[in-house]
């Protein structure tokens, strides 16, 4: 039986008191102690911003990359070694602004990887500038004047986009969010989990309180999550309430289930070398 | 007088016409005739349309360049023939479709061989590349190739595809065939003979495909980008056999960062761009540099900057490769020679960077990449050593994955092994892997870590030090040329064109270009007469290095950026030049024999 206290690692953590990272940090150890997954066959994989340093407080292996990038090298990662389990965390700069291409392209091509968005809707590390998910007239320290730009809705994208698992959740109830996590490592395909996670220092107005006044359960409103059209109703909801849970859920088969190079035993077990016949059946097509 | 050893065949017309597929039936018939070959594609970047000149050199193995001028030209179009005629050798022959292009006015010594294409083929369903195949067929006969191994190339290049497709090529290009016996004379002033030893026919994207998958290269990342997509074309329908992934991704941030993800998991990965996309690619490779993850990033240059000359070759791209990323960080740069040097690059490619922990860069060029030559089979060794670097099994105890060793590798823990969780951080970090920026910057760990990471660069120097450079011809000579990666060839066939014309000539030719060879090369520079740097560039980039590295500074360049390759006469001439009285500091070369007008409309 493990813990949650077992994929804590001893490593200082450095966010600010009261910062909504925290609660992800709980949520997503209590989600992988309930499904007992193996530490060693564990990868966390983050970009840059503050929600990035998360690997560095797991115990198990991690890999903190480029802003931006996260997500292109966990899908190496999983390419590589299909048998660990990948798990990408990071914010809403690092994965809605810089790594928005290839959270796209990630979507459609389905790789058994979870991808945990800390959205404060503001850029936390870098001082507080605006990020994709700032509101329209939201003033940050680069928008005095207020956000001359649209929000980018992140789940109405990535359902549209061709996401086969689409939940989000809030720090402030963690209880809640762990459940989503475990619905979204369990899931088997990409799984965007998004967490409204507040920044107490940059963003003074989508705080605890703000969102508290907000969010609900899906549950409550009977939603279907196999069912796409109601999934983006949900997402692009125009009257101020925010859905907690899971949107969208479909089994459809992953990357490494059709790419025919993946069929067999994971790429860093397959034999290195050639024997003389593949050697010589090779060198025949060049004669 | 002496008959004619090698001669040169220049196929011309519009791209999509065939002009490759030709090209390729006409190398296998040379190498299954153990004859020599070497052919170098001018094309313009269109798929349709543009003019596409294939020039392919033969003669006894090895033919080192595409040649300068021809002997035979297939001219698809008026204007190929009309532009190329006054490229012709002495007996030069143009074989066109008398159907659609008129014979030239006045030819001189050339000799024009209309052929009646739609006559020959009338009873045969129409097909628009028919014309090159009967062309081919009568060039087969004009040169005296014997039937049925031309028959044979033809089937290997055709079949692969369809019986039917085969059977119809053979038919067509024996109405050729059967149409010059009838018409023409062999032209016998050219007398070739092969040594009968089947090779096999090979470019130089092909062998870097072929090393990485006999180097045990288990994930290709890639985005099209010309001349690079080859390798990738050639993996897409290998991979599958081999046990290994080709993954076109959406972009060349994704193919590094990829490539990246799977080198930290333990397979052996590479990417492959041109200067565009290796330019969007340089902030992951120093990331590869310090989480000390192996990549190999194959960097094919073509005419920059910017979109620059896309299918064009160029040699510009040099310090672009070496200064990589942002930062400092242990690497190396391997410049192949010539297709086969380019099988065994990839593989020590791979092993530096598993053994170093590190990213490897192989910059080549249009000019290799896509170069068609005749190579021997045995020339590759099929169970090169694979060195897979310092990895550990199982872990007891604290795993530091960034141990300060004193050879600065850290033995590594791929995912998936018991005990040997660790974070590998872009930050800098310590030797658990934990960032030391983020509460205060530690001084002490930062100098330690840079050092360690830099101390790896010992290795790597004492290991690429004897692939450091080639020598050919005498110690001591009035000239000493100087080039590096993809010129090798041809640079040997000048300095061999000048040991002819009475000057004694030696080459030093650079295949790593970092960690720069400066204890090996230092001395030849020194104790040489007089040295010439040659580079297909604009900036004399290698000159350049070579007076970073060492201080020695070379009075005498010869540089061509017009996106063609250098070709042995012009060359030859302007070496001849540097050992006058007033030798030109820098010479540049411009290929205007193949000179396209543009019609403005």
């Amino acid at each position: 039986m493990s813990t949650a206290a077992d994929y804590k690692s001893r490593v200082r953590i450095t966010w600010c008191p009261g910062c909504g990272d925290y609660g992800v940090l709980n949520a997503l150890q209590t989600a992988c102690a309930e499904l007992e997954i193996e530490r060693h066959n564990l990868v966390v994989v983050s970009g840059i911003g503050c929600s990035s340093d998360l690997p560095h407080f797991m115990n198990a292996y991690g890999v903190h990359t480029l802003h931006g990038r996260a997500v292109p090298v966990a899908q190496g990662i999983k390419m590589a070694n299909k048998a660990l389990t990948v798990v990408i965390t990071g914010g809403d700069g690092d994965g809605y602004g810089i790594g928005v291409g290839h959270f796209i392209h990630a979507l459609r091509r389905n790789l058994d990887i979870t991808y945990i968005v800390m959205d404060n809707q503001i850029y936390g590390l870098t001082t507080g500038q605006a990020s994709p998910t700032s509101v329209k007239c939201a003033k940050t320290k680069s928008t005095p004047e207020g956000n001359p730009e649209n929000a980018l809705n992140p789940l109405a994208m990535a359902l549209v986009g061709g996401a086969t698992f689409v939940g989000r959740g809030f720090s402030g109830d963690p209880v809640q969010l762990a459940e989503v996590m475990k619905r979204g490592l369990a899931h088997k395909g990409f799984s965007l989990v998004d967490v409204f996670s507040p920044c107490v220092t940059w963003n003074k107005v989508n705080t605890y309180a703000w969102f508290r006044e907000r969010v609900f359960k899906l549950e409550q409103e009977g939603h279907d999550p196999s069912n796409l059209e109601a999934a983006i109703r949900q997402a692009m909801r125009s009257d101020d309430r925010l859905a907690l849970g899971v949107f969208y859920e479909v089994d459809h088969p992953t990357f490494a289930e059709e790419e025919p190079s993946l069929q067999g035993e994971p790429l860093v077990k397959s034999r290195i070398g050639l024997t003389d016949e593949e050697w010589n059946s090779l060198i025949e097509e060049f004669l | 007088m002496d008959k004619q050893r090698e001669a040169t065949i220049w196929i011309g017309g519009e791209a999509g016409e065939g002009i490759g597929s030709a090209g390729d039936v006409w190398m296998k018939t040379m190498a299954r005739l153990g004859l020599g070959a070497f052919a170098h594609n001018s094309y313009q970047s269109v798929i349709r349309g543009g003019q596409v000149l294939l020039q392919i050199r033969i003669g006894p193995h090895p033919v080192l360049s595409q040649g300068g001028s021809w002997d035979f030209l297939v001219a698809l179009s008026q204007s190929v023939l009309d532009l190329n005629l006054r490229s012709a050798r002495p007996q030069g022959r143009v074989l066109f479709n008398a159907d659609t292009v008129k014979p030239p006015d006045s030819p001189g010594s050339v000799l024009p061989c209309g052929v009646p294409v739609g006559e020959l083929t009338a009873d045969l369903p129409k097909n628009p590349v028919m014309q090159n195949t009967v062309l081919l067929g009568a060039l087969a006969f004009l040169l005296m190739v014997p039937w049925d191994v031309f028959e044979g190339a033809v089937r290997a290049q055709f079949g692969k595809r369809k019986a039917e497709l085969s059977d119809q090529n053979v038919t067509v290009a024996r109405r050729g065939w059967d149409f010059a016996q009838k018409t023409f004379s062999p032209a016998e002033h050219i007398a070739l003979s092969g040594d009968g030893k089947r090779r096999m026919v090979i470019t130089g994207n092909q062998a870097i495909a072929l090393g990485a998958v006999a180097g045990g290269c288990k994930f290709y990342a890639a985005y099209p980008m010309t001349p690079a997509s080859s390798i990738m074309h050639w993996l897409a329908s290998h991979a599958v056999r081999y046990g290994m992934l080709m993954k076109q991704t959406e972009d060349e941030l994704s193919a590094i960062n990829m490539a990246i993800g799977a080198g930290y998991t333990g397979v052996r990965a590479m990417v492959g761009t041109s200067g565009g996309g290796f330019a969007l690619m340089t902030e992951a490779i120093g990331m590869a540099g310090m989480i000390e993850a192996p990549v190999v990033a194959v960097l094919s240059q073509r005419g920059g900057p910017s979109t620059g000359q896309p299918t064009k070759t160029e040699q510009g791209d040099l310090f672009q490769a070496l200064g990589a990323s942002q930062g400092e960080y242990p690497k190396a740069v391997l410049a192949p020679l010539d297709a086969v040097d380019a099988y065994y690059t990839t593989i020590e490619a791979h092993n530096l960077a598993e053994k170093y922990q590190m990213p490897v860069i192989v910059i080549l060029d249009m000019y290799l990449s896509e170069r068609n030559v005749v190579a021997d089979p045995e020339s590759l060794n099929p169970h090169f050593p694979i060195e897979r670097g310092e990895v550990v099994g199982s872990v007891e105890g604290e795993f530091l994955r960034y141990r300060d060793t004193p050879s600065g590798v850290s033995p590594r823990a791929l995912p998936g092994t018991p005990g040997g969780t660790h974070i590998a951080s872009s930050d800098e970090h310590n030797e658990q892997g934990v960032l030391v920026t983020d509460w205060y910057t530690n001084p002490t760990t930062r100098t330690k870590m840079m050092e360690k990471r830099m101390r790896k660069m010992e290795g790597v120097r004492r290991d690429t030090l004897e692939r450091g450079f080639v020598c050919e011809g005498p110690e001591q000579a009035d000239i000493t040329l100087v080039g590096w990666g993809s010129t090798f060839q041809i640079l040997e066939e000048a300095r061999r064109a000048l040991e002819a014309g009475g000057h004694s000539a030696n080459l030093l030719q650079f295949r790593t270009v970092w960690p720069f060879p400066t204890q090996r090369a230092l001395p030849i520079l020194q104790a040489a007469k007089k040295v010439v740097c040659v580079e297909n560039n604009y900036g004399g980039l290698l000159a350049r290095l070579i007076r970073q590295e060492t201080g020695f500074t070379i009075p005498q360049a010869v540089h061509k950026f017009d996106g063609e390759p250098f070709s042995v006469e012009p060359l030859t001439r302007a070496l001849e030049k540097c050992l006058g009285e007033d030798a030109p500091a820098l010479q540049t070369l411009v290929s205007s024999k193949l000179d396209i007008p543009v019609i403005l409309k």
